[in-house]
C-alpha cells in the first residue's frame, strides 16, 4: 500500500502523531517517481534536492510540534504553465525550454504558505493547446491505466501523476476542459473553480477570460482542501473576484436531499458513447437514491459551444503568445537578418504546430475586415451560451452530465485531425464560456479505463458541487481503484 | 469554395510574426480552411439583439492604491533575455 492511497485528512493525523516524517512522503514520491515514470512520463523537471530539504525542516517544525496547516509537509506537482521562481517552467514548449523564472505564481506562495512540497513540473500539451499531452514539445504522457492511451489534456501530467501514486495531488489549468478531461481519463478528482476564484498571476496566459487554476487530487475531499488552500482575490490579478471563500470542507455532508439536478439532453445525446450515457444514467440513479430528483433540461445553444471556444480563445491566445519573440526571454534564433526576422525566425522555430495553427487562427479572426464576422460574432454567442445556464441554474442547484463523450483514446489517434481533437471537449467547453465551476468524478469503466462524471455549479458554488461529488464518490467505489503499473 | 486563400495565409503570418514555409502556407490553408467553415456555423444563431461578452464577471475598472511598490531587480529581470548588455536587453540593429 503507497502512502498516497491515504486521504489529507489521514495523513495529517499520521504526522502528527509522529508515526510518519514529510520526509517519508517525500521519499514515497521520488521512489514511485523512479519505478513508474519512464513509463507514464508525467513530469518534465524534478526539483529532488530542495524538495528533500524542505522535508527536512518541515520534520524538525513537527518535532517541535509546530506546524498546524491540514497541507502541512504533503508532497505536490505542480503544472508547467505555473511559474515558480527557480525553478524551470516550460510550458512544454521549445520556445521556454531553460526558461528560469523570477517570481512565484500567487498559488505556489499560497502552496508556500501551506507549506506543501513541490517535487517537480508536470507535462501538458504547449501552452496548454490540446487534449492529450500529445502537443507537448518534450514527452507523450500516458494513462497510467493503459499506456497505449494518452492522459487527456492538457494538464496530462497533472492527472496521469496523481493517478500513478507520484504525488498525493497536483494543480492544473483548465481552459476548456483542461483540467476535468484529464481527470476522467485519469480516474482522478479534477475542479475548475468558478472564473475568478483563483487568482491567475503567474500562470501562463493561454485565454485570460477562459483561464482558472483547480486542484486534481484523488478524492473529494483533498479536492476540497486544495482549492481552499489556492482561492481567494488577489492585487496582483485584478480579474480574481473579490468575493468571500467558504469553508469547502464543511458542505461535504453527504446529504442531496431535496437536491434538484439538472441533466442537459444535448449532453447525453450525439457522438457520446453508449457506455458513457449508461455510466451518467447510472450515477443518477446512486444519487436519486441519497434524495435527489433529477429532470432532462436543455442548453439549446451548446452546439454552438465548440466553434465559439476556438474563435475566442485562440483570439485571445495570439494577442498573449505575442510575448514571446526571442527579446526578453525564451528561445532566440541563432543568425537574425534584422529585428523582424529574429521575430519571425524565434517564434517560427521555438512554437509546435498546434500553438502555429491557433495563432494563425487567432490572428485571423481578430484581422481587420474578419473581426465582426468572427471574434465579435462568437463573443456574442458566448452571451447566449452563458444565459442557458442561467435559464437552467433558476431553476436547478446543479447540471450533471459526462465529462467527455468517450473514454480516453489511443495515442496518435487524433493528433492529424485538429477538429476531430477539438470535439473531446465538447462537454467541458461550454463551462468555461460561462465561467461556472465544474468537477469530473470518477463513475465507471469502459473496457478498463476510468469514465468521469462532470457536476457543474453555478457560480461561486463550489460548495454545492463538492457537496453533489461526495456524496456521489461516497456511495460508490470507483475512486478507490487503482491502475497496475 | 475556399474561405481562406494562400496569400491571406502569408498575410496572416506576417501580422502574427511567424515565418512560414510554401508548403506550410498551403497546408494552413487547408486546415485554416475547415476551421473557419466550421465557425461559420455560427451565422445560424440570431445575435442581432445580443451583447457581446468579453468577460463572465461583472467587475469594471479594478483599482488599487496609488502606491509605489518595489520591481523586480534588474539582474533578475534580465537574466532570461538571450542577449543584453550594460543593463539593457540586446537586439539587432533596427537603424541601417
Amino acid at each position: 500500500m503507497s502512502l498516497f492511497d491515504h486521504k489529507v485528512s489521514e495523513l495529517h493525523e499520521l504526522l502528527h502523531k509522529k508515526e510518519i516524517t514529510s520526509s517519508d512522503l517525500v521519499s514515497e514520491s521520488y521512489k514511485r517517481i523512479n519505478e513508474v515514470d519512464g513509463k507514464v512520463q508525467a513530469f518534465l523537471t524534478l526539483d529532488e534536492e530542495n524538495a528533500r530539504a524542505a522535508a527536512k525542516k518541515i520534520d524538525e517544525k513537527l518535532a517541535a510540534d509546530e506546524g498546524k496547516g491540514l497541507l502541512f509537509g504533503m508532497p505536490i506537482g505542480v503544472k508547467d504553465n505555473i511559474v515558480t521562481k527557480g525553478l524551470r517552467t516550460t510550458c512544454a514548449s521549445k520556445i521556454l525550454e531553460n526558461f528560469d523564472p523570477i517570481y512565484d505564481a500567487t498559488v505556489v506562495n499560497k502552496l508556500t504558505d501551506a507549506e506543501t512540497i513541490t517535487i517537480g513540473k508536470l507535462n501538458m500539451d504547449e501552452f496548454a493547446m490540446g487534449s492529450s499531452n500529445e502537443n507537448s514539445g518534450f514527452q507523450a504522457t500516458r494513462n497510467p491505466w493503459n499506456l497505449e492511451t494518452v492522459p487527456g489534456g492538457s494538464s496530462g501530467g497533472s492527472a496521469a501523476s496523481v493517478a500513478a501514486g507520484e504525488v498525493l495531488f497536483s494543480l492544473g489549468s483548465d481552459t476548456g476542459g483542461s483540467i476535468r478531461q484529464p481527470a476522467s481519463f485519469c480516474g482522478v478528482v479534477g475542479l475548475k473553480p468558478t472564473y475568478g476564484r483563483v487568482s491567475r498571476f503567474g500562470l501562463v496566459a493561454f485565454a485570460s477570460s477562459l483561464d482558472q487554476i483547480g486542484p486534481i487530487t484523488r478524492t473529494v475531499e483533498d479536492n476540497a482542501y486544495l482549492l481552499q488552500a489556492i482561492s481567494g482575490v488577489d492585487p496582483m490579478d485584478s480579474t480574481s473576484a473579490n468575493v468571500s471563500v467558504p469553508n469547502f470542507a464543511e458542505s461535504l455532508t453527504g446529504d442531496v436531499k431535496g437536491l434538484k439536478i439538472a441533466v442537459p439532453k444535448e449532453y447525453l445525446g450525439e457522438g457520446v458513447q453508449e457506455e458513457v450515457r449508461q455510466s451518467v444514467l447510472d450515477s443518477l440513479k446512486v444519487l436519486e437514491k441519497l434524495g435527489a430528483t433529477w429532470e432532462e433540461v436543455s442548453l439549446p445553444h451548446s452546439k454552438y459551444a465548440l466553434a465559439t471556444y476556438y474563435l475566442l480563445s485562440s483570439s485571445e491566445a495570439s494577442a498573449n503568445l505575442s510575448r514571446f519573440d526571442g527579446v526578453r526571454y525564451g528561445y532566440r534564433t541563432e543568425q537574425p537578418e534584422n529585428l523582424i526576422d529574429l521575430y519571425k525566425k524565434s517564434r517560427s522555430e521555438g512554437f509546435g504546430d498546434e500553438v502555429k495553427r491557433r495563432i494563425m487562427l487567432g490572428t485571423f479572426a481578430l484581422s481587420s475586415g474578419y473581426y465582426d464576422a468572427y471574434y465579435k460574432k462568437a463573443q456574442k454567442v458566448r452571451t447566449l451560451i452563458k444565459k442557458d445556464f442561467e435559464d437552467v441554474f433558476a431553476k436547478y442547484d446543479v447540471i450533471i452530465g459526462p465529462t467527455t463523450p468517450t473514454p480516453a483514446f489511443k495515442l496518435g489517434e487524433k493528433i492529424d485531425d485538429p477538429l476531430t481533437m477539438y470535439a473531446n471537449d465538447i462537454l467541458t467547453i461550454p463551462v468555461n464560456l460561462a465561467g461556472v465551476p465544474g468537477i469530473s468524478v470518477p463513475c465507471g469503466f469502459s473496457n478498463g479505463l476510468p469514465l468521469g462524471l462532470q457536476i457543474i455549479g453555478k457560480h461561486f458554488d463550489e460548495s454545492t458541487v463538492y457537496r453533489v461529488a461526495h456524496a456521489f464518490e461516497q456511495a460508490t467505489d470507483f475512486h478507490k481503484q487503482k491502475p497496475e503499473l | 469554395m475556399s474561405r481562406i486563400t494562400t496569400d491571406q495565409v502569408k498575410h496572416v503570418a506576417n501580422l502574427a510574426r511567424l515565418a512560414i514555409s510554401e508548403e506550410e502556407a498551403k497546408a494552413f490553408k487547408n486546415q485554416l480552411d475547415a476551421i473557419i467553415s466550421f465557425a461559420e456555423e455560427l451565422n445560424e444563431v440570431d445575435t442581432d439583439h445580443v451583447e457581446p461578452t468579453s468577460h463572465v464577471l461583472d467587475m469594471k475598472n479594478v483599482l488599487r492604491e496609488d502606491k509605489a511598490v518595489k520591481g523586480l531587480p534588474q539582474e533578475e529581470v534580465l537574466k532570461n533575455a538571450p542577449e543584453h548588455q550594460d543593463g539593457y536587453v540586446k537586439v539587432p540593429s533596427i537603424i541601417e
